[in-house]
C-alpha cells in the first residue's frame, strides 16, 4: 500500500545509520515506535481519502438527487450508479463505510495510533514501547482490518449497508438489505481484528506510560499528550471488548442460528423462528463502546492541541492539573453516558432520566478545558504555524460542536431531533473537525520529529483556511436541515413534495451549499496530501528544536535512532510547560534542564 | 467515450496543477530567508486578522441561516407535548447560542489580540484556583437549571397516558405504516406474530386466526406436508444444497407448528372481542383534535423509527416488543396549513432509522380532523372491523366474555 511505498524511497535518507537492519526489519515489520507511528499515519491518511470520496460520492446525490454524474458513474460503475445516478441502496453502503472508517481507522487508529506511538516514548524518554512486537502487530492487525474493510466496498452484493452502528436485525437479516450478506461479514471480521489491534496498542502504551518514564518524569511532568493518550488507552481497554462482544453475539445471529438480536420476525416473506432476543441489548452494547469512543477519538486530539497552544502561545499551559483533571473526568464519565444514544429506542424512561442527568455533567469538565484553553491564549505571545492555527480551529469547533451537545443530551429536546441531521451536524463538528483539526495540527506540528524535514507552512496556511471554511460551511447549515426536521441516512427527500413543498425547498437549498463546500473542502485535502508527500522527501531540513519546545522528543536526534537518545536517556527536572517564565534569559526551558539556584518549579 | 475525454482532461489538470504546487512550493521556500520553522510577522499578523475575520463572517452566516432557516421548516408544534418540547427548545437554544458567541468570540479575539508583538513576552500565568472554580460553578449551575427543566418534561412526556386515552397501534414494516384502531373497546387486540398471514397481515390472535394459521403451516402450499412430500420423493434426486435448505426450513416450520399448537392450547376464546373490532387503516392515520392519545408500536422486520415531526414525538420501532409514546393534537390539518400558509400542507409520519433500501419514502400521511368531521369519518369505518374485513363468516360478535374465561384453556 501507500505506505510500503513510500517508505522504500526513505530507505535512502535513512538507511545508512542501521546497517545491522533489513530493509523488511526496519521499514516493513519494523518493531520502531517511530516507524510504526508512520505506519499509522499513512494506511490512516490512505483510508481517510477513501472515506472522503465516499462523502462527496453521497454528497452530490443529496444535493443533486436523481441528476445524472459522470463523476458517479466513475468511482461506482453501471451496477451501483446504473446511468449516472446512485443506487438507493448504495447510497446506505456508502454512508455507512464512510462512518465506520472515519470513526474507527482515520479518528482511532490513525489518531491515536500514529501520536501515542510517535510521541509516548519521546516524550516520556523511554526508549520504545513497551513491547515492541506487539506494538507491530497491533499495526499489522489495523492494516489486515484496513484491507478487509477495503475489500468488503468490491464485493458483489455491496458493503454493509446498516449505518456505521449496525443495529440488528438490519445488519443480521441479508434478506432486509443487500449488504447485509458477505459485505456485513466482512464488516464485522475486519472490526473484531481491529479491535484486537487495538487492544494490544492500547495495553502497550498503558504498560509504556507506567513504567518507562524517565527518571525524574513524574506523572505530573508528563505533558498534556500523553495523559490523553494514557487515558484513551484506558478507555480503549475498558470498552472495545465490550464492541467485541457485540460483533461476535451479532456474527453468531447470522451464522450460527441463535437469537441474541432476532426476536419475531417476518422478513422477505419469511417467517423466523428466532425468539427472544433483543435488538435493545445490541444497541447497549455497542454504545457502552460507542460513547467512550467519542472520547478515545477526541480526547488525543485535545491533548495535542494543548500541546501545540501552550507551545505557540509561548506560556504555560492555563491550569495544568485542572487539564488532567477534566481528562480524568471526562473518561470516567465517557463510560456512564451510552444510553443518551438510546432515548427514543423504547428503552425505560427512567434509565433514560439518569442517562440525561450524567451526560450533562460531562459538560463540566468540557467548560473547564475550553476555559483554560481561552485563558491560555490570553496574553500570550500568539505564533500562527499551520499547527497553531488547526490548534485554535480545534477549540472553536469543540465549542460549537459541544453546545449543541446540550440539547441533544436533554432527552426530552432528543425526542424532536433524534436522529435528524441536527444530530449529523453536532458530532461531526464536535467530534469529527475536532479529532482531524488536532491530527492536522499534531501533523504540522511533529512532522519534523517524524521526518527530519520541514512542511511547506504557505501551502499549510491555504490548507487550514480551506478546511476551516470548508468543513463549517458543510456542518454549520446542517443545524438548520436538522431543525427543519429531515431525517438523516435519507436517499433524497423528495417525498416531501406530498406534505411540505416548502419546506422540501429549504432542505434542498441548503443541501446544494453543503455539497458545495463538501466539494471545496475535500480539493483543499489535495493541498495537505500535496505538502506531506513532497516534504518527506524535498522538505528543509529540520532543524533540532524548531518550535522552541520544552518537551523532550525535541532533545532527540533529527536523523532517528534507534533508541531514540544516543547516549543517556535525559533526566527531568520541570514539567514541560516552562514558556516564558520570568527571570529566565529564554522564552523556554526545555524539561531536562535543572532548576536554577532559588528558582521554583511551577 | 465523452466521459473518459472528460476525466482524462481533469487527469491533465490535476498533473499540471501539482506541477505549480511544486513551483510555488519551491519558490516560497526560496523567498524565505529563514527555515520553514520561523513565522514572519507578516504572516503571523496576516492570520491573526483573518482569524478575526472568521469569526465575523461565522457569526454573520449564523444569523442569517437563523432568520432565513430557523426552524421554520416543521411549524408550530401542533400538540400539548410538542408546545412544551419547543418551549424547553427554545430557552436551551438561547443558552447555547449565548455561549456560542462569548466563547467563539473571546477565542478568536485573543487569538488576533495577543498575537506576537516584538518585544512583548507572553505571561507567565500557569493557574489561579478562584477562577477555576468560577468556570466550573458557574457551569455547573447552568446545567442544573437545564437538567432539572429537563427531567421535568421528560416525565410528563413519558408518563402514563390518561385513562381515556385512544388507543392506536402503529405497525411498521419495509416500507410502510398501518394503523391499527382499538375500535368501540378501546382496547387493542392481541397479537402474535407467528399469526401472519395474507388476511391477517396484523397478526391478531383470535380462535379463527389461530386455527387457519395452524392449517396454513401444515397444508398450505409451503406448508410442511408439502416439504415433506418434496424431500420423500422417490423417483428425484435433490441436490445436496437443495435438501438442506428444505431441511432447515422443515424445521423452522415443525417449530413454529409447535408453538402455534401450544399457543392454541393457551387461548382463551374471551380475548377474541378484542381483535375483532379493531379497524385497520392503511394510507392514511386521522385523528381526532384536542383528544389524548396512546400509541403503541410495533415492528414486524427491522427497527423503524416512528417520527411525527410537527407532533414532536418519535419513538422506534422494535421487532419483538412494544413501544410507546402519547400526544394531543391541537390544530386540525386545515388550522395548521393556515399557519403554514401552505393549502397542501400535510402532517406526515415519518420513518427515522435506516430500514433498508427504501428507507427514505417510508411515510403515512397523519390528518387531524375536529371532533365533529372525525366522528362521522369514524362512523363510516364501522363496517371495516377486523372481523368484517377479513372474517365474515365467523359467527357474530358474541358479548364480551366473563373475566374467568380468559383463564381457561381451550383443547383441541
Amino acid at each position: 500500500m501507500a505506505s510500503v511505498a513510500h517508505e522504500g524511497h526513505a530507505h535512502e535518507h535513512h538507511g545508512d545509520h542501521h546497517h545491522e537492519e533489513t530493509f523488511v526489519s526496519k521499514y516493513i515489520f519494523s518493531q520502531d515506535h517511530k516507524m510504526i507511528g508512520k505506519q499509522f499515519l499513512i494506511t490512516a491518511v490512505f483510508m481517510g481519502i477513501v472515506a472522503m470520496i465516499l462523502s462527496i460520492l453521497f454528497r452530490i446525490q443529496l444535493a443533486y438527487p436523481g441528476e445524472s454524474s459522470d463523476f458517479l458513474s466513475f468511482f461506482l460503475g453501471e451496477k451501483w450508479a446504473p446511468n449516472g445516478v446512485l443506487r438507493e441502496d448504495m447510497y446506505l453502503g456508502l454512508v455507512t463505510i464512510h462512518g465506520t472508517i472515519m470513526v474507527f481507522f482515520l479518528l482511532t487508529g490513525g489518531l491515536s495510533g500514529t501520536f501515542s506511538n510517535l510521541l509516548i516514548p519521546l516524550q516520556i524518554g523511554a526508549r520504545d514501547m513497551a513491547s515492541g512486537f506487539l506494538n507491530m502487530l497491533s499495526y499489522w492487525f489495523f492494516f489486515l482490518s484496513s484491507v478487509l474493510m477495503l475489500v468488503s466496498l468490491f464485493v458483489e452484493n455491496g458493503p454493509a449497508m446498516a449505518g456505521w452502528t449496525i443495529y440488528p436485525p438490519l445488519s443480521a437479516l441479508p434478506q432486509a438489505v443487500p449488504g447485509s450478506g458477505l459485505g456485513m461479514t466482512l464488516w464485522l471480521f475486519s472490526m473484531a481484528i481491529f479491535i484486537a489491534g487495538s487492544l494490544i496498542g492500547s495495553l502497550n502504551y498503558i504498560v509504556t506510560v507506567l513504567n518507562l518514564r524517565t527518571t525524574g518524569m513524574t506523572m505530573t511532568r508528563m505533558p498534556l499528550t500523553v495523559w490523553a493518550f494514557f487515558v484513551t488507552a484506558i478507555l480503549g481497554v475498558l470498552s472495545f471488548p465490550v464492541l467485541l462482544s457485540a460483533a461476535l453475539l451479532l456474527i453468531m445471529d447470522r451464522l450460527a442460528g441463535t437469537s441474541f438480536y432476532l426476536s419475531d420476525i417476518i422478513v422477505g416473506g419469511e417467517m423466523l423462528a428466532n425468539h427472544g432476543g433483543s435488538p435493545i441489548l445490541f444497541q447497549h452494547l455497542f454504545w457502552f463502546l460507542g460513547h467512550p469512543e467519542v472520547y478515545i477519538v477526541l480526547l488525543p486530539a485535545l491533548g495535542l492541541s494543548s500541546e501545540i497552544i501552550a507551545t505557540n502561545a509561548r506560556k504555560p499551559i492555563f491550569g495544568y492539573k485542572a487539564m488532567i483533571g477534566s481528562i480524568l473526568a471526562i473518561g470516567f464519565l465517557s463510560f456512564i453516558v451510552w444510553g443518551h444514544h438510546m432515548f427514543v429506542t423504547g428503552m425505560n424512561p427512567f434509565l433514560g432520566s439518569v442517562f440525561v442527568f450524567t451526560t450533562l455533567l460531562i459538560a463540566i469538565p468540557s467548560a473547564v478545558k475550553v476555559f483554560n484553553y481561552l485563558t491560555t491564549l490570553w496574553k500570550g505571545s500568539l505564533i500562527f504555524t499551520p499547527a497553531m492555527l488547526f490548534a485554535v480551529g480545534l477549540v472553536s469547533t469543540f465549542i460549537t460542536g459541544g453546545v449543541t451537545g446540550i440539547i441533544l443530551a436533554d432527552s426530552a429536546l432528543d425526542i424532536s431531533i433524534h436522529d435528524t441531521y441536527f444530530v449529523v451536524a453536532h458530532f461531526h463538528i464536535v467530534m469529527g473537525m475536532s479529532a482531524v483539526f488536532g491530527m492536522f495540527g499534531g501533523v504540522y506540528h511533529w512532522f519534523p520529529k517524524m521526518y527530519g524535514r520541514m512542511m511547506n507552512t504557505r501551502l499549510g496556511y491555504a490548507h487550514f483556511w480551506i478546511t476551516l471554511v470548508g468543513a463549517y460551511g458543510v456542518f454549520f447549515p446542517m443545524h438548520f436541515v436538522g431543525l427543519a426536521g429531515a431525517p438523516r441516512r435519507y436517499y433524497d427527500y423528495s417525498v416531501y413534495n406530498e406534505f411540505n413543498s416548502g419546506s422540501l425547498e429549504q432542505i434542498m437549498n441548503l443541501n446544494e451549499i453543503i455539497t458545495i463546500f463538501a466539494i471545496i473542502a475535500a480539493l483543499g485535502q489535495i493541498l495537505f496530501l500535496f505538502n506531506f508527500f513532497y516534504s518527506i522527501y524535498r522538505g528543509p531540513k529540520a532543524p533540532q528544536n524548531p518550535w522552541n519546545s520544552n518537551s523532550l522528543e525535541w532533545t532527540t536526534p533529527v536523523e532517528h535512532v534507534h533508541g531514540n537518545w544516543p547516549g543517556e536517556l535525559p533526566t527531568v527536572h520541570r514539567w514541560p510547560y516552562d514558556y516564558s517564565k520570568p527571570g529566565s534569559d529564554t522564552d523556554f526551558i526545555p524539561q531536562n534542564v535543572p532548576l536554577k539556584d532559588g528558582e521554583e518549579e511551577h | 467515450m465523452e466521459n473518459k475525454l472528460i476525466i482524462l482532461l481533469v487527469i491533465i489538470l490535476g498533473a499540471i496543477a501539482i506541477a505549480q504546487l511544486v513551483r510555488v512550493y519551491e519558490l516560497s521556500s526560496k523567498m524565505r530567508k529563514t527555515g520553514e520553522h520561523e513565522v514572519s510577522s507578516r504572516d503571523n499578523n496576516l492570520n491573526a486578522k483573518l482569524l478575526l475575520g472568521f469569526v465575523i463572517s461565522l457569526f454573520a452566516s449564523f444569523v442569517y441561516l437563523m432568520v432565513e432557516y430557523g426552524w421554520t421548516g416543521r411549524g408550530v408544534a401542533a400538540s400539548t407535548q410538542g408546545q412544551e418540547i419547543d418551549w424547553l427548545l427554545n430557552l436551551n437554544l438561547v443558552i447555547v447560542i449565548a455561549v456560542f458567541f462569548l466563547t467563539n468570540f473571546l477565542l478568536f479575539f485573543f487569538a488576533y489580540k495577543y498575537v506576537k508583538r516584538p518585544g512583548v513576552p507572553a505571561f507567565y500565568y500557569p493557574h489561579n484556583n478562584k477562577l477555576e472554580m468560577l468556570w466550573t460553578v458557574v457551569p455547573a449551575c447552568v446545567l442544573a437549571v437545564i437538567i432539572i427543566l429537563g427531567l421535568k418534561s421528560w416525565n410528563n412526556l413519558t408518563g402514563e397516558s390518561p385513562e381515556d386515552a385512544i388507543r392506536v397501534e402503529l405497525f411498521s414494516k419495509q416500507f410502510d405504516w398501518t394503523a391499527r384502531y382499538a375500535g368501540k373497546d378501546n382496547i387493542l387486540g392481541k397479537y402474535d406474530y407467528k399469526l401472519t398471514t395474507d388476511n391477517n397481515e396484523l397478526a391478531l390472535m383470535t380462535t379463527n386466526t389461530i386455527d387457519s394459521s395452524i392449517r396454513l403451516m401444515i397444508e398450505g402450499p409451503n406448508g410442511i406436508k408439502n416439504i415433506q412430500k418434496v424431500l420423500n420423493k422417490r423417483d428425484t434426486v435433490l441436490s445436496d444444497s437443495v435438501t438442506g435448505v428444505l431441511k432447515t426450513d422443515l424445521s423452522r416450520k415443525e417449530r413454529l407448528l409447535r408453538l402455534l399448537v401450544q399457543m392454541k392450547n393457551n387461548h382463551s376464546k374471551g380475548v377474541d372481542n378484542y381483535a375483532w373490532d379493531d379497524i385497520i387503516q392503511k394510507d392514511t392515520l386521522v385523528l381526532c383534535k384536542g383528544k389524548d392519545y396512546e400509541f403503541n408500536f410495533r415492528s414486524k422486520d427491522v427497527i423503524h423509527s416512528a417520527y411525527f415531526m410537527h407532533f414532536r414525538a418519535q419513538i422506534n420501532t422494535v421487532p419483538g416488543m412494544t413501544t410507546r409514546t402519547k400526544f394531543k393534537p391541537i390544530y386540525t390539518t386545515e388550522e395548521m396549513r393556515e399557519k403554514m400558509n401552505d393549502s397542501k400542507f400535510n402532517y406526515i409520519l415519518m420513518c427515522n432509522k435506516i430500514c433498508g433500501g427504501a428507507h427514505y419514502k417510508m411515510k403515512m400521511i397523519v390528518v387531524v380532523k375536529n371532533e365533529v368531521d372525525y366522528k362521522s369519518w369514524m362512523a363510516s369505518k364501522a363496517k371495516e372491523t377486523f372481523k368484517d374485513k377479513y372474517f365474515p363468516a365467523v359467527a357474530p360478535m358474541a358479548a364480551a366474555a366473563p373475566m374467568a374465561d380468559t383463564t381457561k384453556t381451550i383443547s383441541k
